[in-house]
């Protein structure tokens, strides 16, 4: 390969973010257009790698490999496989998609754009990186944009949420870091690629192997988040601008899961050891999360909850180990990357434009914002499983994945239990939707404003992808299942 | 043999010294003095570049060795006196008189480090760790206003007690061993049987005692409570020179007498591996916890240096000798993760400080809540600032990220994984109160909208360190490979 398509993607984001920081008397609109073309420019050059992507082979493609740090064996090692690829373009197209909808932030443009764009590049980095220590760089660099845009740009108690955001982050890296360096030292290498495939034959340690599991995985838990790690993102998520809680449920939470599925390739015996206790928590978490998610009355809380259930479907898939369940899991993570990601863009249109987000006061809105009602429900029906959005290919991949798995003993009534999840769902999204959009018209709200021009044109790229994955999902499938093949080939099934 | 051409940078940096203190006396324009201080420097740390990679040689019967090792520090050295003394000037122009002494004594104290990381003799290791010390307790009190003097007095006393602690822990060594070198240390304690050495609880109380005398200079728990009052009394510079210079003086002694005359037999080296481990454990946490609620700027970075210290302690935890026979990474990541970790470390800490000299000279004042909205009135200085304190934490792309992942490497490689669970997670607390200086300054609003300027000289210190702190955790390829050849000395 000549032309290094990754690096590419990863880091004009990052240019961009240098460019818009030190260079000054930029105009606020030339700030927003160059943040758009710069993010622009690598969905193109992913969604190009996608079509190019040769679908037959499990391999790592599009790989750049340069020595790094020869003194502790580092390399900048990038690539994607099925399984990174889908997460890639999910990065992609939410940080072009968030530049839209960040389009009238007024409040220090400079910087916000700049954070914007880097917390991009860290993200998509994470999804590339095969060398354990690139990895956590990136993984650790998303957490300073992150607390800039939450506790500046936010609403609320944003200093309080960004503080705990960045406390529980590092609470977990920190358990990361301790099994990076553990597996480091116990096979020498920090490749993934050449620890998953030496499996633990490379392993020649005193050190038992399920300690090093355990610890990656906290870090993993942290992020995706698992039951009882997740209180920090309804905080966080709540209080975040608009945008950068699409990016924050749309691929950060995303890193977890992913993260997840490396740490499976790496361990699978011991996954499979431990994967009855993740598959209890999974469910705990569809249905303590769903449970919590009716109570609320913020708008955004509501949905920051929601991704919490959903974020149990994907600890299901991953942990059933089977390979439609994995196929599931990644494409769950996908689908509910979009399908999140334009829940709350459409919840920060409501609020902007109604100036409440409090459920009990909003009503009726439908006949005001008729464009916003129409899509909101969309995505709301994408979100509980309406066939024909990418929602209902997921889950469906994620149950039937997990009912028929062999590789745990018992899923089956662990898939049961979470199956109801579903039905929650179906409340609380229906409930929330009758209680913002229809009832009886409120006159407080006569004036308020429907979607101008480009807010129709997200939405539409929105809904677009949403029931374009729905209604043929081998689309991603293909890709996802190339990529699951060899971690199928390690769990011996 | 004497070659004294193996002394060539301590000679020059003497010979600054003096002629700075002989220029001060004609000079009018004071700004001189720095700059001749830095070609000082300079030709001093190109004599040391020579010599690099000149193997391991010996002066005055043993007592300096010259080797990569002691190079590595030499060079270290000049880099932190180079940026201090750049630093400086600002701030030294507000002095009527004494201006050259202060440059002396700053290259004076440079000239003691670069000693200290030399000698492998006990006597020149009290020697040159005097001629640091009398030079650092004079500039600390510079600026003879009641807190510095106060600050001068409570270095100097306690000071003078470590030295005795630690005098009186070298005398048990000579007792019991007959021997001040530190080669032939170690070859009488290898000739003692287990029981023997047992058998004679004074040479561990001396080992002890020891480790309390170099705990004092690196401000490792609990050896630590002059800290505080010292960094915040002291001119600001000169906090910056004791946070870095002396902590990395005090571990290369440390480093050097513990490995070459206690290394072996490899049960003296876990135990006192052990005993390192437990003051990095405690210091660490002490430290970050005591750092918590700090409002004065240089007290908080005092107690951060604690805890700094205690993360450079897990590396000297990790230093003894035993390595499983199956092991295939580098031999000496321990030490070599020591060393880059005070590389970084030193640059981070200078850089923050410089920041902070920029700051305080125009706001007159060290409380965190005075740096509001520092982002609206100084963007440069806040950013860098702001880089320096996020190195501090240890998160990328800055130089401390690095310094951790690799000093804890050396520590897990060691077994010492309950040690680097410990020292992570205190990494999570530091974050709570270096992004607290952070948020005060991205997020509050500004008490005033002058803009704060800062001298040519700050800027070129601040470019430089930011520049190394970015540099090195990047691309730390390079430093780690130096830090590895100068830790190569130590494997027999």
């Amino acid at each position: 390969m000549d032309f290094n398509y990754l690096s590419t993607i990863i880091f004009l984001p990052a240019l961009g973010a240098v460019i818009i920081a030190f260079i000054p008397g930029l105009s606020n609109r030339a700030i927003r257009w160059l943040a758009a073309v710069l993010t622009f420019i690598p969905l193109v050059l992913s969604v190009y790698l996608f079509a190019i992507f040769d679908r037959a082979s499990g391999a790592i493609q599009f790989e750049e490999k340069l020595s790094w740090i020869p003194a502790i064996n580092a390399n900048y090692h990038l690539g994607v496989d099925g399984i990174s690829l889908p997460l890639v373009i999910l990065m992609a197209l939410l940080g072009f998609l968030v530049v839209l909808i960040s389009w009238k932030v007024d409040l220090r443009p400079k910087e916000y754009f700049a954070w914007l764009l880097l917390l991009e590049t860290s993200i998509l980095g994470v999804f590339c990186s095969l060398d354990l220590l690139l990895f956590f760089l990136f993984w650790e660099i998303e957490v300073i944009p992150m607390y800039f845009l939450i506790s500046i740009w936010g609403t609320g108690r944003r200093e309080y949420s960004a503080v705990k955001y960045v406390v529980y982050t590092l609470f977990g890296s920190a358990f990361m870091l301790a099994g990076i360096l553990s597996l480091y030292f116990a096979t020498g290498s920090l490749s993934m690629v050449d620890i998953a495939l030496g499996g633990l034959a490379m392993v020649q340690s005193v050190m038992p192997v399920a300690a090093i599991f355990w610890l990656l995985l906290i870090g993993f838990a942290v992020k995706l988040p698992v039951f009882p790690l997740h209180t920090w993102l309804p905080d966080a998520h709540t209080d975040a601008p608009t945008a950068v809680s699409v990016v924050l449920a749309g691929a950060l939470l995303k890193m977890g899961g992913y993260g997840m599925i490396r740490v499976v390739s790496i361990f699978p015996q011991v996954a499979q050891q431990f994967a009855i206790i993740l598959i209890v928590l999974a469910v705990v978490n569809v249905l303590y999360g769903a449970a919590v998610t009716l109570r609320q009355t913020d708008l955004k809380r509501l949905i920051a909850y929601s991704s919490v259930s959903h974020m149990g479907y994907v600890l299901l898939g991953i942990f059933a180990l089977g390979q439609v369940s994995l196929v599931g899991a990644t494409m769950q993570m996908f689908s509910h990357g979009v399908i999140t990601g334009l829940l709350f863009a459409m919840a920060g249109l409501v609020m902007h434009n109604s100036k409440e987000r409090d459920l009990r006061k909003l009503g009726g809105l439908a006949r005001q914002m008729p464009v916003i009602a129409v899509v909101f429900s969309v995505a709301g029906l994408a979100s509980l499983g309406l066939p024909t959005t990418s929602g209902f290919a997921a889950e469906f991949l994620v149950f039937v994945g997990s009912f028929t798995s062999a590789a745990v003993v018992g899923i089956k009534l662990w898939t049961i239990l979470g199956v109801l999840g579903i039905v929650i769902t179906a409340g609380y999204i229906l409930w929330m939707l009758q209680r913002v959009f229809y009832g009886p018209p409120q006159d407080k709200f006569n004036k308020v404003k429907d979607a101008d021009v480009l807010e129709r044109v997200y939405m539409f790229v929105f809904v677009v992808v949403i029931m374009g994955v729905g209604i043929y999902p081998a689309i991603l499938t293909d890709v996802i299942k190339a990529g699951v093949m060899p971690v199928m080939g390690l769990l011996g099934g | 043999m004497l070659n004294f051409e193996l002394l060539a940078p301590e000679l020059t940096l003497a010979a600054t010294a003096v002629v700075v203190i002989l220029l001060d006396l004609g000079l009018k324009r004071k700004w001189w003095l720095a700059a001749v201080s830095i070609l000082g420097l300079v030709v001093s740390a190109g004599f040391a570049i020579a010599m690099w990679g000149g193997g391991s040689l010996a002066l005055f019967n043993n007592m300096l060795a010259v080797d990569n090792f002691a190079i590595f520090f030499k060079l270290l050295f000049l880099v932190i006196a180079a940026l201090v003394i750049l630093a400086s000037t600002g701030y030294v122009a507000k002095f009527k008189r004494f201006q050259g002494e202060y440059y002396a004594l700053v290259l004076l104290a440079a000239l003691g480090m670069m000693l200290m990381a030399a000698t492998a003799e006990l006597i020149s290791i009290y020697l040159a760790l005097e001629l640091t010390s009398i030079s650092l307790y004079i500039l600390v009190g510079f600026l003879k206003d009641p807190k510095s003097t106060e600050a001068s007095l409570k270095y100097l006393l306690l000071g003078a007690v470590a030295s005795a602690v630690l005098l009186f822990g070298m005398a048990l060594i000579f007792g019991f061993t007959g021997q001040t070198q530190l080669g032939e240390i170690a070859r009488s304690l290898q000739a003692m049987s287990l029981s023997g050495v047992l058998a004679s609880p004074g040479l561990i109380a001396g080992i002890v005692l020891m480790v309390a005398g170099f705990g004092f200079k690196i401000a490792a728990v609990p050896f630590h409570m002059w800290v505080p009052d010292v960094y915040e009394g002291a001119p600001t510079p000169i906090t910056a020179y004791l946070s870095v210079g002396s902590k990395a003086a005090g571990f290369a002694v440390i480093l050097r007498v513990f490995y070459s005359a206690f290394g072996m037999p490899h049960w003296l080296s876990l135990d006192w591996g052990l005993l390192f481990a437990i003051l990095a454990a405690v210091g660490m946490t002490l430290g970050n916890i005591i750092a918590l609620p700090q409002t004065n700027i240089k007290r908080m970075l005092g107690y951060s240096s604690i805890a700094q210290a205690g993360y450079l302690l897990v590396g000297m935890a990790s230093v003894h000798i035993f390595l499983p026979a199956s092991s295939y990474l580098p031999s000496v990541t321990g030490q070599s993760g020591l060393l880059f970790f005070l590389a970084s470390y030193a640059l981070t800490n200078l850089g923050a400080f410089i920041a902070i000299i920029a700051i305080s000279g125009k706001l007159d004042s060290d409380l965190i809540s005075d740096y509001a909205g520092m982002a609206k009135r100084a963007p440069v200085l806040a950013l860098a600032l702001t880089l320096c304190l996020i190195s501090l934490i240890g998160m990328p792309p800055a130089a401390g990220f690095m310094a951790k992942f690799y000093i804890f490497s050396g520590a897990v490689q060691q077994g010492l994984l309950w040690l680097v669970i410990i020292a992570v997670i205190n990494s999570v607390i530091s974050a709570y109160y270096y992004l607290r200086v952070v948020k005060v300054m991205w997020m509050d609003k500004p008490a005033s909208r002058a803009k704060v300027p800062s001298s040519p000289a700050l800027r070129v210190a601040l470019a430089l360190s930011c520049l190394g702190v970015l540099l090195l955790g990047i691309i730390p390829g390079f430093v780690m490979k130096l830090a590895q050849m100068a830790a190569q000395v130590f494997v027999f």
